[in-house]
């Protein structure tokens, strides 16, 4: 083996891969950095890649890390775009939010459960640990598997918020975090109950009715089914070029259409109410 | 009553038997497991269309590039550290408190959990160093994560050369440092290279510390300052968030299929190497 | 030449890259971490039992409990069949066999932990569920798959202290007239016991920091397991699964479970260092 030859072949490919990354290194311009809750987010993202099939130039890049973490990327401007599916809190009112749409927060159970209704002081009786069996909601005997979402996400808040009020979410309670993976675990259990988007639900689990009013999007315009939160698109200051474009694609009837399709309540429909629900006040 | 040591002897030998053939099949059933369904699923559009509607549909092209990417910048820039460790430990110092403790600093970084890594990277590539999320602060976090790896094997390779080749330079005049570039690091590339594929291997399997340096993003990522998705990444979200058990094996199989793919490479390689060398 | 000692303090610089970077990973951690357990109180964090960080609640003694048990559950799956497996390797096949298998417990040790968890979770948890009741997502489920994912760890460092030995051992045993078994179980096993001793260490090291796999059949819930089929949330998973919504005190809850998540690690592997007197990386 020659002694010269290997170590120069080496040299020339580390500078080539060099190079090739170099060639890489500048930002990214011209593009949209979308972050937060990541119930918006796949919403987000089927807007942005339909978009960016019009748009073929520009380039939006949606990723979760939850409300919070939205709101401080678009604080310290690490991003333009923060999603948020929680209305926002006292302290962040200096930030724009625009409603993109309400969705609707579901009671999910296994589709085999025989409970297909429950009254609120029921929900919160098993959500908080003291039912703990199925017979005492009507259903066969056994103990309930309670599924949550993780501290911090804003479903979780909307849920504790507009369903829970005062009552604690049982610690004892399985913590997933996200819809998606509290979906599968109900999808999965016979004996679960968890909560997530309304937009979420498939034929994979059940929505329940919640006194008897059932959980579709008839039921939120006529304002019947009251468990519904904003999902914002939260701004440092008035948005523009491409985040503009991009917002007002969503709310064009093209881009409120994909949403609905998905499931989601058009910003317009419930744009006169406060976002919705009165906060339950009772304990 | 006495049992026999003969009795004894078949009884924990058979028992040892079913042990290690237990083991076996429940690994082999784990890799099957993702294989049998995930294999069929996997055909050449499957590599080349990126993911659509959040990966229920198309293939794992982005996917593929943001595995390539992160595990480029961190072979990167680990080798070179890595490398200079291994040299300066066998070359240009005897065992002393200095290689002590290098040594020890290398053992410990090894057995960092990888979420603290993650954690790490966050707060030091992300925030603090203004990178945001992107190839560019998961590839680092990568390099730190690799680099004992690559100063475990680049040192064998280092230490396997026999001492006559060194006497031999220096007594032709060489310096410490020709002797170094143009003896011991041609002669240990390939103990170097094996070392670097078995970093590639861990970079590809690593999930948590990716996802909170390299974000989620689904798009193909166009610079280093891009956010990237890799193939690990995208199994583990479409595995727990159920949206499509399909596109998760075939993701899963496609994964398994690199592993075992550089991980036999490596293998491979060491075995050559070793017997050329002669141990 | 002056060449020669500008790139030999170059080295000297580069290999301290590892410890550079451990010290500022230490540093990083800790600089987020430590001032809020000083703040929560150092007793009432570690052993608090409310973890309620929406309330200010920052207890991990829960986390604690439930990396214990996942690990010991670990343990006892992983350290009977990994030694065994590793007697199996060195004693009982031929080596042309031995030199297959070994490379092959190589290729099953780089699996991602991922995969691995979605077999847990596709196939134990509904096994646990329907066979034993629970939610299926519990401390055993996390136990078999952590104990699984150690093994590769626990047989190469176990089979590589038995093959060290001195033949004479094995040599002297058998010419005493003791059979292969007896042998095995009362020479190897003993005289490798250091090294045996450190890779059932070193696979606590990573059982302790194992995640995602952790997090996808665990069940996280937030309270003290009682029994093995409850779901339970080591200090790994606690920082996995909230890291990204966490912001302000609870962010800095989750950093503080990453400082003790590093002092126990970082315990256990100077712990199996000493005890094997080897390098291992």
């Amino acid at each position: 083996m020659g002694i010269k030859k290997p170590l120069n072949r080496v040299w020339a490919l580390a500078f080539f891969i060099l190079a090739t990354l170099l060639g890489g290194c500048q930002r990214p311009q011209g593009g949209l950095t979308v972050v937060g809750s990541t119930s918006v987010e796949p919403f987000a993202e089927a807007l942005a890649e339909e978009y960016m099939v019009h748009h073929s130039k520009e380039k939006i890049y949606v990723q979760g890390g939850g409300s919070s973490a939205g709101i401080q990327a678009v604080r310290t401007e690490a991003a333009q775009v923060g999603m948020s599916s929680r209305a926002l809190m006292p302290d962040d009112r200096d930030l724009i939010a625009v409603p993109i749409a309400y969705d609707a927060i579901a009671i999910v159970v296994h589709p085999r459960n025989p409970v297909a209704n429950l009254g609120i002081d029921q929900i919160k009786g098993i959500f908080s640990g003291q039912m703990t069996n199925w017979k005492k909601a009507g259903g066969r005997e056994h103990p309930i598997t309670l599924v949550t979402r993780e501290e911090g996400s804003g479903t979780r808040e909307s849920f504790q918020h507009l369903i829970m009020g005062k009552t604690e979410i049982s610690l004892a309670a399985l913590v997933q975090d996200s819809n998606g993976a509290i979906r599968q675990v109900v999808a999965d259990d016979p004996n679960a109950i968890g909560y997530i988007s309304l937009g979420l639900v498939n034929n994979q689990v059940k929505a329940l009715k919640i006194d008897g009013v059932e959980a579709n999007v008839e039921n939120i315009k006529k304002r019947r089914y009251m468990f519904v939160r904003p999902f914002l698109f939260v701004f440092k200051t008035h948005p523009q070029g491409l985040a503009k474009n991009f917002l007002d694609y969503i709310l064009s009837p093209q881009g409120q259409k994909l949403l609905i399709q998905e499931g989601l309540v058009s910003a317009a429909t419930l744009a006169n109410s406060q976002k919705g629900a009165q906060p339950r006040e009772n304990v | 009553m006495m049992i026999s040591r003969h009795t004894s002897q078949m009884v924990a030998k058979g028992v040892i038997w079913v042990a290690a053939f237990s083991t076996l099949a429940v690994m082999i059933w784990i890799l099957f497991q993702v294989l049998v369904e995930g294999l069929p699923l996997l055909h050449l559009n499957f590599f080349l269309d990126s993911p659509r509607q959040m990966g229920r549909t198309g293939g794992i092209f982005s996917t593929i590039i943001g595995t390539l990417a992160l595990t480029a910048v961190a072979i990167v820039i680990a080798t070179p550290l890595g490398v200079g460790t291994a040299v300066y430990l066998r070359e240009y110092t005897r065992e002393s408190r200095v290689s002590r403790i290098i040594r020890f600093g290398t053992d410990c970084l090894a057995g960092v959990p990888s979420i603290i890594f993650g954690l790490f990277g966050f707060v030091f590539f992300v925030i603090l160093l203004r990178l945001g999320w992107s190839i560019l602060s998961g590839g680092l976090t990568l390099a730190t994560m690799i680099l004992p790896t690559i100063i475990c094997t680049a040192e064998e390779a280092v230490k396997a050369i026999p001492y006559s080749y060194r006497e031999v330079s220096f007594a032709l005049g060489g310096t410490r440092l020709q002797t170094v570039a143009r003896v011991i690091l041609p002669n240990a590339i390939p103990g170097i290279f094996t070392g670097v594929l078995l970093g590639v291997g861990r970079s590809v399997g690593e999930t948590a510390a990716i996802i909170l340096t390299a974000g989620s993003s689904l798009l193909i990522p166009t610079s280093l300052f891009s956010p990237a998705r890799t193939m690990s990444v995208h199994f583990y979200i479409l595995a727990r968030e159920g949206i499509s058990m399909e596109m998760a094996y075939a993701t899963g199989a496609a994964l398994i299929l690199l592993i075992l793919g550089i991980n036999t490479l490596a293998n491979w390689l060491l075995w050559r190497y070793f017997r050329k060398v002669g141990g | 030449m002056f060449k020669e000692k500008i790139l030999e303090k170059g080295f000297f610089f580069v290999a301290f890259s590892s410890i550079s970077i451990l010290a500022l990973i230490a540093f990083f951690i800790f600089e987020e971490g430590v001032p809020l357990i000083w703040k929560v109180g150092p007793s009432s964090f570690l052993l608090g039992e409310r973890w309620f960080p929406s309330q200010g609640s920052f207890g991990i003694f829960p986390m604690i409990v439930g990396s214990f048990w996942v690990t010991l559950g670990a343990l006892i799956v992983g350290v009977p069949l990994g030694v065994a497996c590793a007697v199996f390797l060195c004693e009982l096949t031929p080596p042309s066999v031995s030199m297959v298998l070994r490379p092959t417990i190589q290729l099953l040790a780089a699996i991602p932990s991922v995969i691995y968890g979605f077999w847990g979770l596709i196939i134990l948890v509904p096994l646990i569920r329907n066979a034993l009741g629970g939610p299926g997502l519990s401390v055993l489920a996390g136990s078999l798959v952590l104990g699984i994912m150690i093994l590769p760890t626990i047989i190469s460092i176990s089979e590589d202290s038995l093959r060290a030995l001195p033949r004479t051992f094995k040599e002297g045993a058998l010419s005493l007239g003791a059979t292969h078994w007896q042998t095995i179980w009362r020479v190897l096993l003993p005289a490798a016991r250091s090294g045996i001793v450190a890779s059932v260490i070193l696979g606590m090291g990573r059982a302790i920091g194992e995640t995602m796999a952790m997090i996808m059949i665990l069940g996280n819930a937030v309270q003290m397991p009682r029994s093995i089929l409850d779901s339970a949330r080591t200090l790994t998973t606690n920082i996995g699964i909230e890291m990204g919504y966490a912001t302000g005190d609870h962010r800095q809850a989750l950093f503080a479970t990453g400082v003790i998540l590093f002092f126990i690690v970082m315990g256990l592997n100077t712990i199996a260092l000493v005890i094997s007197g080897r390098r291992r990386a």
